[in-house]
């Protein structure tokens, strides 16, 4: 899109799929995270693959971790207790 | 020149309790707010005398009745704390009012002060609750069966603008912001086309572009004109279209931007027209759309995606801005333009920033794992469950202690403003009086503080000035000021 493209001339983005074999390319687009002010400009080079697959077991198993401690904390019956929640309107 | 944005927000808060089949939100709210001792000091009254929520900013009073409650309901349900704030009971939920701030950075510290405050005192009111139940709240707009409740932000405006002009510059950016400000939420309501997830909380509930109501009818953009302040300079412009919001960075964001927007309509910085067809069907469309790649349809027939109309805003806003040194501007712009850029490539690589993503990333992992869909009560659980206010079960402080959520401010700083006010507005004058001379104080609102010394007739202080009242300004007069009698006396009251 051209504004973007425009404003964004300068930063460069490290997730070209080519760069990568297919799998982790898909991987990496949906897990990459935002580049922050200053450090967007590094070019990932063939270990960026590597780094990329590790992050995404990295997160993998985070998601595992955070799987199991929504487990501890959601509410018991889900149902009723969504069916329960009702509000006054408001502003 | 764009005047200094004062500003704060009023959060209303979902409330339940859990066990109570005869639950009843307001003896609940009244007990909750009561419930709140840290630096209380006494009786004080919120002081309804120069409020006026029926004035239109379209310049006109709007007829109704004001609600004046007596002096002991009065009590019951206002709160004037310490850090500045106002914490109350409004209709059926607790709210909680952050003290002015100047800037972005403050803001964010503030309304989480707010969070561990309704949280402190929900703790304290379950001690008097009946075994087995539990008094419960949620910083959410919607209890996801067509009931609403707000998230309002307030900012500080030159009077002299237009109110035309504030109408026809914040449509297209209020429909759009929510992009990178939703709280996000499963399912529709309100009469709304059926979807699985949605962007916004509020999005179903505006049904009208722009109107004084913010209980029914909703409109994108509220006309209440009660500045709070010298209405002869001032506005307060009264955005009742935004989420509550737990990611700071969010809060962050939606905050600087806004700011920067209306100083932009202030100096006449919005050149390009980007009027909508629709409002009021395109801020459903947007929210509907979590890919962020549906178009809208503007006035001049123009289509544009929601991130591509924003984009168009923060192109004027970086021409505006020119070379700042302010560096706060500079990195709103910056957050502003990478936050954009991922919602063109991706949405979901902001699951870390932006309340909407974070909610859906983390429902979709769990449905994912569980092989559920998106009308299982548990994934309708984990959306509510994502605004509880309980720091171990709240699923947003759950990312947040897992690393998951992008922070802007410290824990020590949110701790400091739930005792202490912001040291550059009137809020650190009221918060200071409040803490001083509590006990002489008889009643405070936005822009007065009144005291009752001796037998003296009640003694009230205007504060016109919402930048009048720093620390600055009055520490001086406080530390000479022993007493309220004495304070009152320097101020030649």
């Amino acid at each position: 899109m051209k504004i973007l493209t425009q404003l964004h001339k300068n930063r460069s983005h490290s997730e070209d799929p080519t760069d990568l074999p297919m799998m982790m390319a898909a991987e990496s687009v949906k897990k990459q995270q935002p580049k922050k002010g200053g450090d967007g400009d590094g070019k990932d080079g063939s270990d960026g693959a590597q780094k990329l697959a590790k992050k995404g077991e990295q997160l993998k198993e985070e998601m595992d971790a955070l799987v199991e401690e929504i487990d501890e904390v959601l509410e018991e019956n889900a149902e009723e207790f969504v069916k329960n929640y009702v509000q006054r309107g408001g502003q | 020149m764009a005047i200094p944005k004062v500003m704060g927000t009023e959060i209303e808060y979902g409330i339940t309790v859990k066990g109570d089949p005869d639950f009843d939100p307001i003896s609940s709210c009244v007990l909750l707010v009561n419930a709140y001792h840290e630096g209380q000091t006494g009786e004080i009254l919120w002081d309804y005398d120069q409020e006026n929520p029926l004035a239109d900013a379209r310049g006109f009073q709007v007829e109704g009745e004001k609600y004046t409650p007596n002096q002991q309901e009065n009590i019951a349900r206002n709160k004037t704390l310490i850090n500045g704030a106002r914490y109350y009971v409004d209709h059926a939920h607790p709210e909680y009012s952050s003290p002015e701030v100047t800037n972005a950075r403050d803001l964010v510290i503030h309304e989480k002060a707010g969070e561990r405050i309704l949280e402190a005192s929900r703790r304290e009111a379950n001690a008097l609750l009946p075994e087995g139940t539990q008094m419960l709240l949620y910083k959410n707009n919607s209890d996801r069966k067509g009931n609403s409740y707000g998230a309002h932000e307030n900012f500080l405006m030159d009077r002299r603008t237009s109110f035309k002009q504030i109408v026809e510059h914040l449509l297209p950016f209020f429909v759009t912001r929510q992009i990178y400000c939703g709280a996000g939420k499963v399912g529709s309501e309100n009469c709304n086309q059926p979807c699985d997830f949605q962007i916004s909380q509020r999005a179903d509930f505006f049904e009208t572009e722009v109107a004084l109501d913010t209980m029914v009818k909703r409109p994108i953009i509220n006309t209440r004109d009660e500045p709070h302040a010298d209405r002869e300079k001032y506005r307060r412009l009264h955005v009742i279209v935004g989420d509550a919001n737990l990611s700071e960075y969010t809060i962050y964001l939606r905050t600087g931007v806004t700011v920067l927007v209306l100083s932009m309509i202030e100096d006449g910085a919005i050149k390009r027209s980007l009027s909508l067809r629709d409002p009021v069907r395109a801020i459903k469309e947007v929210s509907h759309d979590p890919t962020c790649k549906r178009e809208i349809q503007l006035e001049d027939g123009r289509r544009l995606t929601a991130v591509q109309l924003q984009a168009e805003y923060l192109e004027m806003a970086q021409q505006y801005v020119g070379n700042t040194d302010d560096a706060e501007t500079k990195d709103i712009l910056e957050k502003w333009a990478d936050v954009l850029d991922c919602l063109e490539r991706d949405p979901m690589e902001l699951d870390r920033q932006v309340d909407w993503v974070m909610k859906k990333a983390l429902i979709e992992g769990f449905m994912e794992r569980k092989s559920l869909d998106w009308a299982a009560s548990q994934v309708q659980m984990l959306d509510l469950q994502y605004h509880d206010l309980r720091p171990d079960k709240g699923l947003y402080y759950m990312l947040e202690r897992q690393g998951r959520a992008e922070r802007m401010v410290t824990d020590d700083e949110i701790l400091v403003a739930v005792h202490k006010p912001p040291e550059d507005t009137r809020a650190y004058f009221r918060g200071e009086c409040l803490r001083r001379y509590g006990s002489a104080v008889f009643g405070v609102n936005w822009d007065s503080i009144s005291f009752s010394v001796d037998e003296e007739p009640i003694k009230r202080i205007l504060m016109a000035e919402p930048l009048k009242g720093s620390k600055a300004h009055v520490q001086d007069l406080l530390d000479r000021s022993k007493t309220a009698a004495e304070l009152v006396k320097n101020l030649g009251v």
